[in-house]
């Protein structure tokens, strides 16, 4: 048998990841500098992994209710209102995830017909489109300028719907890009929207990561909560990327779709990360989310030691103003983006990543993360200005 | 900003103003200024180094002594804090509620030169009625800052 031949043909053409490359050349290399990593390097809060020890110690290691522990979901349900300004009802409008990441396809799955469009702002993060069309759907990318900072705006969003879009993906803080959409922005959008019957996807997995503003969630605009599945997580705002364990908030019957989805190939997500996630709520809930406040006051001092760097060193970059990414400009050098980081790592064993892994707009940039302390942002800037020495 | 400023040196006092300048998105002259006023008034006592002496070849003992007084009128328990904080063994004082009034540690060669240092000098003033002497016998965690097997970074290198 050719067991090659037997791949499903919509898995097959969804081409192999853009980091992958060079993550097998960066591991491989000794004395590697990392500016390549989409997660925190804060660990999680001691409190959060104590609770869970405890847990285990109780012998909590059963299945939960398919929807997620209740009170959890009381308590995803008071922290988006206390942070966010979103009303969802525990009981059926909040669904508990393996990560945001199975959010994202429970929501897509939950909608998807054969031949449905997905618009997807270009770059953004690398799992949407392949989610898209596992799902049966096409995805269609939506073009940000560097010009816009990268944002989603009202006239390139109009010119890619037609009457086969489904739903739009709204992907802000943004990965890799580090834009955000204020108030306005998201209402110019929203605009668009009400003449359409298009749902809106909205991975709001970085939102506690703003700086100099607070985060706004298009679903808490007038008339935009019925067709806005809200995704967020635990990964980001609270260092817990390893424990997978995100939400989905929503319409009861967009959240129901979900769960039937879930139960039958997930059943629950972990009762441990369940139990973890409670009790960074209720530490937050206590004391203001002091520990939030503390990483994104790190974050943000991270974010100007690097925009001042890059400029310094002479890469043209526009201030992010979320998530934990700079995405700074390459086209001087003339080189392709993936040429530009094969060649960095190889020549001063930095490791950045490709804009192009994040879609085709991301030509000529390159993703830089700043969950790094900051010797290690210095010492991998350095090497990029000798380099660019070298090459220019 | 001064706490802001503070706090980036409390945690690396090695960081120079023009480094917490571009942090706090700021100009160095300023970070300067504030820096020299902090300095003046003794908010910034002194700039130090956390040193692990257990992988040195440096032999000395840390002792916690409770010490119970007397207080004196008018002033107090400072003026017997004082008597006690002169010494150049004595690495810390702290009036304390609870059980005793001042926690006192003392740093010595030896627990002899520590234990001898408690009968002749600290015990035998006037206001203090009792000492208990505690050795430390390891040190963990210091001033916030863990000493030995600090977590590493087990991140992969490349992480969507």
């Amino acid at each position: 048998m050719n067991v090659e031949s037997m791949i499903a043909e919509r898995v097959k053409e969804v081409p192999p990841s853009g980091i992958r490359k060079f993550f097998d050349i960066a591991s491989e290399m000794e004395g590697v500098i990392s500016l390549g990593v989409g997660e925190p390097d804060f660990v999680t809060p001691w409190n959060v992994r104590e609770a869970c020890i405890y847990s285990l110690e109780k012998g909590m290691t059963c299945y939960t209710s398919n929807w997620g522990m209740p009170e959890l979901r009381k308590a995803i349900s008071c922290y988006l209102s206390r942070r966010f300004g979103l009303e969802y009802n525990p009981k059926n409008e909040i669904v508990v995830t393996v990560g945001a990441s199975e959010a994202i396809d429970l929501a897509l799955r939950a909608i998807l017909n054969p031949e449905d469009e997905v618009l997807i702002p270009d770059p953004s993060y690398v799992a949407y489109m392949p989610c898209v069309r596992f799902a049966g759907a096409k995805a269609v990318a939506v073009e940000c300028r560097p010009e816009d900072e990268f944002r989603l705006t009202p006239d390139k969003l109009e010119q890619k719907i037609t009457p086969k879009t489904k739903a739009l993906i709204l992907p802000y803080p943004n990965n890799p890009t580090g834009a955000i959409m204020t108030h306005d922005d998201l209402e110019a959008i929203a605009q668009v929207l009400r003449r359409t019957d298009i749902i809106v996807i909205s991975d709001e997995i970085y939102a506690e990561l703003t700086y100099g503003q607070r985060h706004v969630s298009i679903a808490s605009l007038p008339d935009m909560k019925e067709r806005t599945v809200v995704i967020n997580g635990f990964s980001k705002a609270f260092a817990m990327t390893g424990w997978r364990l995100g939400y989905a908030a929503g319409h009861p019957a967009l959240i129901s779709a979900m769960v039937k989805i879930h139960q039958y190939t997930t059943l629950c997500a972990p009762i441990m990360a369940q139990v973890a996630a409670i009790e960074a709520l209720r530490k937050g809930f206590e004391d203001g989310f002091a520990s939030v406040e503390y990483m994104v006051k790190q974050y943000n001092m991270r974010r100007k030691v690097m925009v001042n760097g890059f400029r310094e060193i002479g890469l043209e970059c526009y201030e992010p103003k979320g998530a934990f990414y700079v995405f700074p400009s390459i086209k001087k050098t003339g080189m392709t983006s993936e040429e530009f980081c094969e060649k960095l790592l190889m020549d001063q064993k930095v490791a950045v990543v490709p804009g192009t892994a994040f879609g085709a707009s991301g030509e000529g940039f390159i993703r830089c993360s700043y969950a790094y302390s900051i010797d290690n942002i210095n010492e991998a800037i350095k090497r990029i200005g000798n380099f660019l020495k070298k090459i220019l | 900003m001064v706490n802001e400023i503070l706090e980036i040196l409390n945690e690396d006092s090695r960081r120079t103003p023009e480094e917490i300048a571009v942090m706090l998105g700021t100009d160095v002259e300023t970070v300067k200024q504030k820096i020299e006023e902090l300095e003046k008034n003794k908010v910034i006592v002194k700039y130090n180094t956390i040193v692990n002496w257990d992988k040195t070849d440096r032999e000395y003992v840390t002792a916690l002594i409770e010490v119970k007084v007397t207080p004196q009128r008018d002033q107090g328990f400072d003026a017997i804090a004082e008597r006690i904080y002169k010494f150049p063994e004595v690495k810390s004082v702290y009036l304390m509620s609870g059980d005793y009034d001042l926690a006192v540690m003392i740093e010595g060669r030896t627990m002899k030169e520590v234990a001898f240092f408690v009968a002749e000098k600290l015990s035998v003033l006037d206001s203090v009625l009792s000492t208990a002497t505690h050795f430390v016998l390891k040190k963990y965690k210091v001033d916030g800052v863990i000493l030995e097997d600090e977590e590493k970074d087990y991140r992969q290198v490349i992480v969507p």
